[in-house]
This record gives structure tokens, C-alpha cells and sequence, in this order.
């Protein structure tokens, strides 16, 4: 089984989220970057049928130098190889279409990625690449299991889950669920020494026309201040949400 | 040229996303100087949608499409799309919605926005404000194919009544076999979700373990609330995955969000503050949750909340 896992760069989820003085673009300024949560639930899913059932896993990422760390992050976790499609990307779309032209190339049995990245929040990029290399698409994924060639998953639905069967080649959109928090991957010494000498190819991007860009950033206004209300006043706060927030 | 909404049902109905989308694209196409088609599959009664401002509704009626088979309808998305000469592509942001959008942006070749809060900035170029960074920013996109496709953010716009031509057309087509086949679906029953809820009330650690959420459960009882928990809840394993609620949970933009012993970190933060109200409850008065909620209660718990509940009772019975 060849499996491709897309790996987004993203800045932690604990940071203070600013932009250059006009507006422009994110200020990476004290930013520390991880590996997506949600492709760090597939990586781990991934790594999963490896073990089980016998898998090559190569990760993909587009963007520059910069995102090298994740890559070998993921070949510490266990990832024999890795790809860096040397661009800033543009949109998601731009994303999926590099991805693509590599998947057509290789062709791969499993594409994980994770639902969405935790900085643009797009989504889009499991949805598109699946589109584009017409292959089975599974989005929201809670729960997988693989069966020679045939995927039995779980997909998250509002107000419940839904099991799909889709055969190879699929592309896998996941998420928390898909693998248990406690299962989540920690590289060991053994692993970020074996990550150093495995290959890590940088390729240059196709040429694509561009669907989408980014015209700057605004920052959520602040809150009005909290009012609070006495914990023995529970008419208070109810004649507040009712009469004021007209909530209830 | 047209504006394009696709408007799911859930067992025959409308669900308030679907008026929520319907609305927002009657405004839009207006905008637009142009007229809204709204589609529908399995609807019971479409000429709902006209009071919402359709002015074309196609109807779907197949059965194959009883359960969600996302790559087919973003097929018919694609012909119906094509068909009207639709330029803007609409589309809510419930999890068949946000499973639907990137399809039909892959077929079209169309540039996609998600998580989009209000009409657009611009019209010409066309340039909409989305949420981007989990709730902690919003981006400024613009889309410039020549067909659009918009993912309306979940309660962000509203449901507004307008008065469109609603002439019904019934459209049928062959549908393409799409490898993927629902085997079983699995809805909580008795429920309400957090994705269709207009209030939620929600626990962390603060409660102390899971032999507690009674209260939480109560409450939410009385307030018609779907129930939802913070991430260390869900890792501790006290509430299923499913209620975990925050940046990398499930995210909540509902009317009212009551949050009972939770410290409010970043992360959860970002997942709930698309929410209008937020109502804390913490015994902490340096809770950071304080600093982002509008309404809150320093207190413990098992005090405030027993007396929130049989009060809210109270306040239903002389308000009903």
C-alpha cells in the first residue's frame, strides 16, 4: 500500500495571532510552527496501517524551507520519505493542484490529509486534490479501516456519523477520532536520527493560474467589557439574558 | 447570470442553514442586479423557499439521493450550475456543506472562499471577509474566476423574509455512479447537535469528573441546549469526542454559549467566539474566559448552576 500524507505548517495553536502594520500578512514575528493538528491524526493513522498491514508513507507539504522542520518531524514519526514542493502557496486550490501533479506521477493507494489547517481554515485542499485526480473522497473522517482495497470509514455528520465504502484510490480528510488523542506520535531519539538521512526532495511548483487571493487581515474587535453579576443573583442574570441579550 | 444557493434538507425539512444560504444569496444577487435559483433535493415542500427570496427553485427528486452522496450532488451542482449561467455558487457550512464545496470548486475550476461572515466587501473585484486563523482573524479573499462559490459561516448572516418569484422547475439527470456508498448512518437520537443548536452549554474540568454532568445535562435540558465539553473533557474521556468543542474540536456559532468551569484557553476560545452571547461560570476570577464573555458569575458550580436550573424552570413556565 503506497499512502501520501499532506502535511500543513502551521503556527501553534497557543499563539497570538498578528499581522504586519498594514494589514498585509501574518506576522511570524515569536511565532513557534507545528505540524497541523489535524494532519497529525492522519500522520498517526497513517503510521497505523504501516504497522498493521504494511505501507510506504511518503508526506508531501508546499512551501518554503521554512516548513523542512514538520518534514522531518513526520519522517521521525515514521515517514520513509518526504516531498517539498517549493512554493508559498497561494490558496488551497493552488495547494491541491501541486499535490496533484505529484499523484499522478506516483500514484498512490491512500492521499491523508487533514480536514482543514488550523491557520487559513480553508478546507478545501482534500476536496479539490480528489476532484482533480478523480479519485474516492472520504471528508471529516472519524474512524477508518482498511480491507485489501476497500475502506470502510467513518465520517463525521452533524448530529451523529455516517460509515462509507469507498475503494483505492481514496483521499482521506481526518480529524480527532480517526486516531485517539493518546495515540498521537512523539518522535524518539532513534526516529529524528533515522529522519536526518532519509530523502527529503524539493521540487519546484507547476504553473497554475490563480483563483483566489489574499487582500489582508483584521483582527476581531475587542469585547465590551464582561458584566458580571453576583452568584446570588440568578434573576439578575436571567432578566439579562432575557431582556438585554434576548437570548432566551 | 444568477445567483446559485443549494438548499439541504434533513428528512423532507429545511434546516435553518438552508435559510440562512437562501437569504444571504437573495441579498447578494440583488447586489448583483440579477435573481436567486435556489436547488433542493427530497424537499417536501420547496415553495418554502420563496418566502427566503428564491426566485427559481429546482427541485431534485431521487431517491438515490436519500442519503448524502457529496460527489454526485456536486455534479448536479456543477449541470444545474451551468444551466443558469451561475455565477456565485453558494453553499452553507454544515459538515455535508463544507464536504460539498471543495468538489464543486474542483469540477468548475472555481475559486473557493470558506467560513464567509457577510456579503461581500467589493463586487468588482469581488473580495469577501472569511474567518481564517480559528476564529482569531478574519482574511479579506478575492475570488477572481469567473464562477465564484462561496461557504456561508454557520449563523453569521441570519434568516431574513423576502418575497422572490419562487417559479418552480423540476430538474432530473442521470446521476454518475461515485464509488462511495453509505453503508449505515448513525444519528443521535433525542439530541439536539451542537452544529443545530441556538444554545449550548458546555463543562470543563472544573466540574470534576463526569459523574457531575447531570447538571450540565439539566441545564441544557431546560434550555433546549445541546451539551458540549472543553478538549482536556474529551481527552480525559468523561464526554465522547463528539461534544470536545474549540480549535481543533467541533467549532460553535451558536446565540447563546454557557461555559460551566472552563478557564477559557486560546484554543477553546477561538472554536466558540462566533457564538453571540457567552455566558461563564467559573469559580477562578482570573479565568481567562472572563476577558471574552459578556455575561459572567464567579462562583462554584454545584451551587449556581442547581439554582440556574430551577430557576430557568421557573422563567419557562411564566414565559410560555
Amino acid at each position: 500500500m503506497k499512502i501520501l500524507v499532506c502535511i500543513s505548517h502551521v503556527p501553534d495553536t497557543t499563539s497570538k495571532i498578528n499581522f504586519t502594520a498594514d494589514n498585509a500578512a501574518f506576522d511570524t514575528n515569536g511565532v513557534q510552527y507545528i505540524i497541523n493538528p489535524y494532519d497529525e491524526f492522519v500522520l498517526a493513522k497513517a503510521m497505523h496501517l504501516k504497522e498493521g498491514l504494511g505501507a510506504s508513507i511518503t508526506v508531501i507539504n508546499v512551501g518554503t524551507a521554512e516548513t523542512e522542520p514538520s518534514l522531518r518531524k513526520a519522517m521521525a514519526i515514521g515517514a520513509d520519505d518526504a516531498i517539498r514542493i517549493n512554493a508559498a502557496p497561494k490558496d488551497g486550490f493552488f495547494v491541491a493542484q501541486q499535490i496533484a501533479e505529484i499523484a499522478r506521477t506516483n500514484t498512490y493507494d491512500l492521499i491523508f490529509a487533514g480536514r482543514e489547517s488550523i491557520d487559513y481554515n480553508g478546507g478545501m485542499v482534500p476536496g479539490v486534490l480528489a476532484t482533480l485526480l478523480d479519485y474516492n473522497f472520504i471528508n471529516a473522517c472519524v474512524g477508518l479501516e482498511i480491507e485489501n482495497t476497500t475502506a470502510t470509514a467513518q465520517r463525521e455528520i452533524d448530529g451523529g456519523s455516517e460509515t462509507l465504502q469507498a475503494n483505492f484510490p481514496l483521499v482521506i480528510a481526518g480529524q480527532k477520532g480517526l486516531t485517539e488523542e493518546k495515540d498521537l506520535r512523539i518522535p524518539n531519539m532513534r526516529g529524528i536520527m533515522m529522519a536526518r538521512k532519509k530523502t527529503l526532495a524539493i521540487l519546484e511548483p507547476i504553473e497554475t493560474g490563480d483563483k483566489t487571493g489574499s487582500k489582508g487581515f483584521e483582527k476581531p474587535q475587542e469585547n465590551a467589557a464582561c458584566k458580571m453579576v453576583a452568584a446570588d443573583n440568578i434573576d439578575g442574570l436571567i432578566d439579562l439574558l432575557h431582556n438585554e441579550a434576548k437570548v432566551i | 447570470m444568477s445567483v446559485l444557493v443549494f438548499a439541504e434538507v434533513s428528512e423532507g425539512k429545511f434546516k435553518k442553514n438552508a435559510l440562512e444560504v437562501v437569504s444571504y444569496g437573495k441579498k447578494l444577487a440583488e447586489q448583483l442586479g440579477t435573481q436567486l435559483t435556489a436547488f433542493t433535493i427530497n424537499a417536501e415542500t420547496p415553495s418554502e423557499l420563496a418566502s427566503y427570496g428564491a426566485d427559481k427553485i429546482v427541485t431534485i427528486t431521487n431517491n438515490a439521493l436519500s442519503s448524502f452522496d457529496a460527489k454526485a450532488i456536486a455534479t448536479v451542482a456543477s449541470q444545474i450550475a451551468q444551466k443558469e449561467n451561475s455565477k456565485v455558487i453558494i453553499v452553507d457550512s454544515s459538515a455535508n456543506g463544507a464536504y460539498l464545496a471543495p468538489i464543486i470548486a474542483g469540477q468548475l475550476a472555481a475559486g473557493f472562499a470558506s467560513n464567509v461572515v457577510e456579503l461581500p466587501i467589493s463586487m468588482e473585484p469581488f473580495v469577501v471577509k472569511r474567518k481564517a486563523f480559528s476564529n482569531k482573524a478574519f482574511q479579506h479573499t478575492e475570488i477572481n474566476t469567473d464562477i465564484k462559490i462561496i461557504g456561508l459561516a454557520k449563523n453569521a448572516f441570519g434568516v431574513f423574509e423576502t418575497a422572490g418569484k419562487g417559479q418552480e422547475e423540476a430538474f432530473s439527470t442521470e446521476l454518475i455512479n461515485t464509488g462511495v456508498t453509505t453503508v449505515s448512518i448513525q444519528q443521535a437520537t433525542g439530541k439536539i447537535s451542537i452544529a443545530d443548536a441556538e444554545i449550548v452549554v458546555s463543562g470543563g474540568r472544573g466540574l470534576k469528573g463526569p459523574e457531575h454532568w447531570g447538571l450540565i445535562e439539566d441545564l441544557a435540558a431546560v434550555l433546549n441546549a445541546a451539551t458540549a465539553c472543553s478538549k482536556p473533557v474529551s481527552d480525559l474521556g468523561w464526554r465522547p469526542h463528539s461534544e470536545h468543542v474549540g480549535q481543533t474540536g467541533k467549532p460553535v456559532a451558536s446565540n447563546l454559549y454557557i461555559a460551566i468551569g472552563v478557564s477559557g484557553a486560546i484554543q477553546h476560545v477561538a472554536g466558540i467566539n462566533a457564538s453571540k452571547v457567552k455566558v461563564v461560570i467559573n469559580t477562578d476570577p482570573e479565568a481567562p474566559f472572563f476577558k471574552v464573555a459578556d455575561y459572567g458569575i464567579v462562583g462554584d458550580a454545584f451551587e449556581v448552576v442547581p439554582e440556574l436550573i430551577q430557576k430557568l424552570q421557573k422563567f419557562k413556565t411564566q414565559n410560555s
